[in-house]
């Protein structure tokens, strides 16, 4: 690990919905009927070292997917940028791919969607390296069969359907796509999520190997906090479109910082006969239309103070290679909002 | 003391163009009031289907095609149509992965839920409405009376689960059968409502089925845990001796394959090959070619065998050590 070469600085994403004629018509009458935005990044900043697993973790509405899209150039931020190398990333439009949008793949949960059923799966995999003359015309059934063969398939499935494979193998498609790309930055959006716990543990071997033999960087979302300690350099955690805490993932585990962190590892039920109770959060995730003033996590967190209601905490450091964004690591919450329980 | 819910050698197969599938192979099981069994597996594993074929909830090219499911001492599989309607919701209620599989999108849940009580009992409307408010309370709903003019709509993915499975305790039913109920949910949210359903269990003395293929949620919440492979249970007994003393091969490999159980970067001990398809499982023990004990004897299918109360479906069953 040296230098960062991925470098997202102050992405913001929103999405506004404009309303419809007849709600608007309705609006004029009876007040409302304005567009409605949903804050779904809000200013994330984070550096990915050449060669590093980045964890990004958190619940449904966190943003997370939001910035796989946004690394991957499929949405455009609308504040900030994504830079690869120092060059932004733009957003793909029309024919118009840029060559280093190619240098991000993405990967997706659901193998069954993510692949065409009516292509075979070698050109499947040769779609994108034809495209951008990534490989010579006279070397790409070879390249194929080599991609096949890394991913642990057999170089013959390149004539076969999708239908074909288990939703293991799938996946191992779905990463070899990605691999023909030679990319240098992989995105895996929740990438394991649908595959039954044995072909799980298959699915991450082969991702570590891959990760060992080609040096990959990859950012690796996830809501599964077993699977992100276990191939994640680094995690970060993400509440209602923020960056609430990053750390080395043996640390963050260790000793998290965050009190939405430390709740959301004491929610995630572990292997094991002892444990017998349920440490739940209260209350449930915010809109993030309308999210909850200062910190957004202020509502259910148990060690709010008055400031977490009023003044949104920025990301402080808390250690070596540690930041944190919480007023308890920076002058403290003020008056406790709720009794201890 | 009867069983809250028994299953003895239910079998449920599915007639396909070539020839019938056995989805459920000769299962049994039982559950006594106050505990929760939880039912594990992999897709395709046959939990599911032996839920519903719990349920009578069957249709064709489906058939049960063997067994018993007593209710509180019941034959469901002897009840006729009419009398399986009594049955279900009242004494025997069911909780699907998606909430929306149970709710009504075009009903208030008030209206719906008034509706599910006054299916089994003569009540007024506002009798009715009354039991589905103390039902909402008791899952944790806030401000349950306002919910009950609520559509599903406006209500969370967490907050429709609630309601499904407080429309399942309506009646006080002896058994819930819960399909994978938390699976679609955040894990904060699981979190709630797995207390909630240990609650249920411990205060109303609800025997509950708990269908999923997370060992981790199964290990933590349940009392006794019942392992399914291809159809067939492989491994039965207390959540105890199962998590921690693994008697199948299969259940070893299943907890071997956990990330959280070894240190992080290191290669995970994986089972090799994939579930096999009903239609073509392999002579004898179905896990026989991914199996690393598996000899010549698997070819015949393994005999029951049982020590302290953990049974399980194999030639070569691991031994403590």
């Amino acid at each position: 690990m040296t230098d960062p070469i991925l470098k997202i600085e102050n992405v913001s994403k929103r999405f506004t919905r404009m309303p419809g004629l007849a709600e608007r018509l309705v609006g004029k009458v009876l007040g409302g009927g304005k567009p409605v935005t949903v804050h779904a990044l809000t200013d994330v900043s984070l550096s990915v070292m050449q060669g590093e697993v980045l964890g990004i973790v958190g619940e449904s509405g966190c943003g997370k997917s939001t910035l796989g899209r946004v690394v991957s150039g499929i949405y455009a931020p609308s504040d900030g940028r994504v830079t690869l190398y120092d060059k932004p990333i733009a957003r793909a439009q029309g024919g118009n791919v840029d060559k280093l949008t190619t240098q991000v793949q993405m990967i997706h949960q659901d193998p069954f969607a993510s692949l065409n059923p009516r292509m075979k799966v070698g050109e499947t995999l040769s779609e994108g390296p034809r495209y951008h003359k990534i490989i010579p015309a006279r070397n790409v059934q070879q390249r194929m069969r080599e991609l096949l063969e890394k991913v642990g398939l057999e170089g013959a499935y390149a004539d076969r359907l999708p239908h074909q494979f288990s939703g293991g193998q799938r996946q191992r498609v779905a990463i070899a796509r990605a691999l023909a790309m030679e990319p240098e930055v992989l995105v895996l959006d929740e990438a394991v999520a649908s595959l039954d716990v044995s072909i799980q543990a298959q699915v991450l071997n082969l991702f570590m190997e891959l990760r060992r033999d080609l040096g990959l960087t990859a950012l690796f979302i996830s809501h599964d906090l077993s699977v992100v300690r276990h191939v994640c350099d680094r995690v970060a955690i993400m509440y209602l479109g923020r960056l609430v805490e990053l750390a080395p993932a043996d640390e963050l585990y260790l000793e998290p910082k965050h009190p939405y962190t430390s709740a959301l590892f004491a929610s995630v039920p572990t292997v094991g006969t002892g444990k017998r109770r349920f440490e739940a959060i209260k209350g449930e995730i915010p809109s993030p239309i309308n999210p909850p003033s200062g910190c957004a996590f202020h509502p259910r967190c148990p060690l709010a103070g008055q400031r977490c209601s009023v003044e949104a905490p920025q990301l402080s450091d808390a250690g070596t290679n540690r930041t944190v964004a919480c007023h308890l690591n920076d002058g403290g919450v003020g008056k406790p909002l709720r009794a201890a329980a | 003391m009867t069983a809250a819910l028994d299953v003895q050698n239910l079998t449920t197969r599915f007639a396909t163009r070539g020839d019938a599938v056995t989805a459920v192979n000769d299962v049994s099981f039982s559950v006594e009031k106050g505990r929760i069994l939880g039912l594990v597996g992999e897709s395709g594993s046959g939990k599911s289907v032996t839920g519903f074929s719990i349920m009578g909830l069957i249709d064709a090219p489906g058939n049960i095609s063997a067994g018993r499911v007593l209710v509180d001492g019941v034959d469901l599989r002897s009840l006729n149509d009419e009398g399986m309607r009594k049955m279900r919701g009242n004494k025997v209620a069911m909780v699907f992965q998606d909430p929306m599989m149970t709710l009504n999108p075009v009903l208030r849940i008030g209206d719906q839920m008034a509706m599910a009580v006054r299916v089994h009992r003569k009540l007024s409307k506002t009798d009715a409405l009354e039991q589905a408010r103390q039902a909402l309370e008791a899952v944790g709903i806030p401000s349950p009376g306002e919910r009950l003019q609520a559509y599903p709509h406006q209500l969370s993915g967490g907050m429709r689960q609630r309601v499904a499975i407080a429309m399942a305790l309506l009646h006080s039913p002896s058994v819930i059968i819960a399909d994978e109920a938390t699976t679609a949910l955040d894990v904060s949210i699981q979190g709630q409502i797995l207390a909630e359903v240990r609650d249920l269990a411990d205060q109303m003395g609800t025997a509950i089925v708990w269908i999923s293929h997370d060992l981790a949620v199964v290990s933590s919440l349940a009392d006794d845990i019942c392992v399914m492979y291809a159809g067939r249970i492989v491994e039965r007994g207390s959540a105890q001796q199962v998590i921690e003393h693994p008697r199948h091969p299969y259940t070893q490999g299943l907890l071997d394959s956990i990330p959280a159980r070894h240190t992080p970067g290191t290669p995970l001990p994986q089972i090799p090959g994939s579930t096999p398809q009903l239609s073509r499982l392999p002579q004898g023990c179905p896990f026989r070619p991914r199996c690393p004990r598996a000899s010549d004897a698997c070819t015949v299918t393994p005999p029951e065998d049982t020590k302290d109360n953990q049974t399980v479906l194999c030639h070569h069953p691991l031994e403590r050590s």
